[in-house]
């Protein structure tokens, strides 16, 4: 049985071109990534390198930006396609994001027109994978506190310190580090061959395993001058790029969340409970319409942040209340789904229990959900709660 | 060499198709619709020769305002050009009169190589290549299952149920290709971005130096007389295997009903 979750009519609100983007994303994880992902995940393993081609000759990698070989979405259809990817599986869209919105977006944004040429046209092709060193085992919410420095020989840098839950740490080509100078944070862009670098992958997740998660190892790397980013200076760039992947987050959040509702929409109307279908029981009817409110609200939402984006008018708290709300709701989908689910839904023959496990990670990463909260507090009351 | 796909807007597959009462015709009103599929390995085609030559492609459809669409896909996958042949009088054509709509185009747009997909997804008789070839004076390659271009010389491979047959024939020609001749390209983000710019000309009869009583339903050689919907499905025959003949029944059943 296919359904429409669709109930308040989202398509008229989409242009054409934004339908188009969503119909092929929407196909190619249909038929490229769904089937592999029960056994991707299983493994904690993904054919990374192959997968970055095919994602960038569909143009997802640096779909948003402009020139170097991307496409140049606008913000609704950039939204549209990470949620078609996310419904898949959000360590599919994680290294979808971490690689246009994290490391190819720092570099045009902030890099000179050597390090474009260099990285972006390969990196939208996929040829190169990149990723972005802020976090560190110490400091995630306080990027600020961060130990990892640069200091000058000569003309040269020489950077140290370590990065921690980096995704595509181990398999980037590129990691744009951020690091203390005696000018304050600024970017680096650090070969993953250069000598004293090193990406253990980190183990044992629970969450996000068709996903690669590393630490970033940097022991003595020598850099020349012109690897530093000259355009961010301090921490409002490394900021600057997250702006953008959470932005892509508050759409993709809302694809898990639909896979799901999908997923318990036809299981509750094929299981057969005493004497009739799941799905002809109230209580399963109050879950699902609940959830689908929920979802037809979260993509409201979205959509609404898209057109705000556009126009150059979306502030950093908007975005907050979007990341906070979306990726709260979807986690709280996917584990009604589970109940609808029952017993199958710890399997991982349906996709919802490894949806809720990778939205675990998603509530953390790219702003906790309390940091946003404080986020909206701040914007509500003028008073910074962070410390 | 100029590449024209004629292609099909047809009622998408999954969805409930119906016939309109009062003529018999696809009832193309409250139904999405789509390029055929089978038409996306025949665009696939076309643009797998421009990649390997100096090609221009070209999307060609025969339909009400929203087979627009249909081109648009084309388009999106990287064709170059679109043309969209509308008029109120072509409702209701058969082969024949879709064949001389499709000849006069394709005359006009002075194509080299015409491909078509091997059938449409919705009405479909899988005759209108050889019609059209007929029309044009030009040699019909169909079917194929391997397209190979090389100069002026087009060779598919057809394969039947007995043997594959290796098909020759020269430019200028028609050529029709079967759902195994390709994988067809997803459109890409930059395709779809790029479609939007892309010249699509919207012709009519008369831009075709064609008279409505030459087409449409009236004109139509053949008519559907009368539609009835497929019979519900019957619940099937079970087979028990209670007693270790279990198998022996199936084959009975497979045999008896001439599936074997």
């Amino acid at each position: 049985m296919t359904v429409s979750l669709d109930l308040v009519d989202v398509d008229s609100l989409l242009t054409e071109e934004e339908v188009a983007i969503r119909a092929t994303t929407r196909r190619f994880a249909d038929e490229r990534l769904r089937p592999s992902l029960p056994e991707w995940f299983e493994a904690a393993s993904i054919p990374a390198r192959e997968l970055a081609k095919e994602l960038g000759s569909l143009g997802l990698l640096g779909m948003h930006l402009t020139g170097y070989g991307c496409a140049g979405l606008g913000p609704v259809a950039y939204g549209l396609a990470c949620l078609e990817i996310e419904a898949a599986d959000s360590g599919m869209r994680s290294l979808v994001s971490v690689q246009g919105s994290l490391a190819m977006y720092a570099i045009w944004k902030y890099g000179n027109e050597e390090q474009k040429t260099e990285w972006l046209p390969r990196m939208a092709a996929g040829e190169a994978i990149g990723c972005f060193g802020l976090t560190e085992p110490d400091f995630g919410s306080n990027p600020g506190g961060m130990r990892t420095s640069a200091r000058r020989d000569g003309d040269d840098w020489i950077l140290n310190g370590s990065k921690m839950w980096i995704t595509n740490g181990s398999i980037a080509d590129v990691a744009v580090v951020w690091a203390r100078t005696d000018d304050g944070v600024r970017g680096f862009v650090v070969p993953t061959s250069a000598p004293g670098f090193s990406a253990p992958e980190i183990t044992r997740k629970l969450s996000l395993r068709a996903s690669v998660t590393s630490e970033l190892i940097l022991t003595d790397v020598r850099l020349p001058a012109s690897a530093m980013l000259p355009e961010a200076r301090g921490l409002s760039g490394p900021l600057g790029c997250l702006n953008e992947a959470r932005f892509g987050i508050i759409f993709g959040a809302m694809g898990a969340a639909r896979d799901c509702l999908e997923t318990a929409v036809s299981y509750a109307g094929e299981r057969q409970v005493f004497d009739k279908p799941l799905s002809a029981y109230q209580l399963t009817q109050a879950k699902l319409a609940d959830m689908a409110v929920e979802l037809n609200k979260g993509i409201l939402l979205a959509v609404h942040l898209g057109r705000l984006k556009e126009k150059g008018a979306l502030r950093p708290e908007q975005v907050s209340v979007g990341k906070l709300n979306n990726v709260r709701e979807a986690i709280a989908i996917a584990r009604e789904c589970r109940t609808i689910l029952a017993a199958n839904g710890i399997s991982g023959e349906y996709p919802v229990l490894r949806h809720a496990n990778n939205l675990e990670s998603v509530l953390t990463y790219e702003g906790t959900s309390e940091v946003h909260q404080l986020v909206i507090g701040q914007a509500l009351t003028g008073q910074a709660a962070f410390r | 060499m100029k590449i024209v796909v004629c292609a099909k807007f047809v009622p998408d597959a999954t969805a409930d198709r119906r016939f309109r009462s009062e003529d018999n015709t696809v009832d193309r009103a409250g139904v999405d619709g789509l390029l055929s599929e089978l038409d996306e390995y025949a665009v696939e085609a076309a643009l797998t020769v421009k990649e390997n030559g100096d090609a221009e492609v070209t999307v060609l459809t025969v339909g009400p305002e929203q087979a627009a669409d249909a081109v648009k896909k084309g388009l999106q996958m990287g064709a170059d050009a679109g043309v969209h042949v509308i008029d109120d009088a072509i409702h209701g054509s058969d082969a024949v009169a879709t064949s001389l709509i499709l000849a006069k185009a394709l005359s006009k747009l002075e194509a080299d190589l015409v491909v078509f997909g091997m059938g449409s997804t919705d009405g479909g008789m899988g005759v209108v290549p050889a019609m059209v070839a007929e029309r044009l004076g030009l040699p019909a390659v169909t079917l194929g299952s391997e397209v190979t271009v090389d100069g002026t010389t087009v060779k598919i491979r057809r394969d039947g149920d007995l043997a594959s047959d290796t098909v020759e024939g020269t430019l200028p020609l028609v050529l029709s290709v079967s759902d195994q001749a390709n994988e067809p390209r997803y459109p890409s983000f930059k395709g779809i971005m790029a479609a939007k710019k892309k010249p699509v000309e919207t012709w009519s009869l008369a831009d075709l130096e064609l008279s409505g009583d030459q087409v449409g339903q009236a004109a139509a050689w053949t008519e559907v007389v009368e539609v009835t919907a497929r019979p519900p499905r019957t619940a099937g025959t079970i087979v028990a295997d209670e007693d270790g003949s279990g198998a022996a029944q199936l084959v009975e059943f497979l045999s008896t009903n001439k599936f074997l």
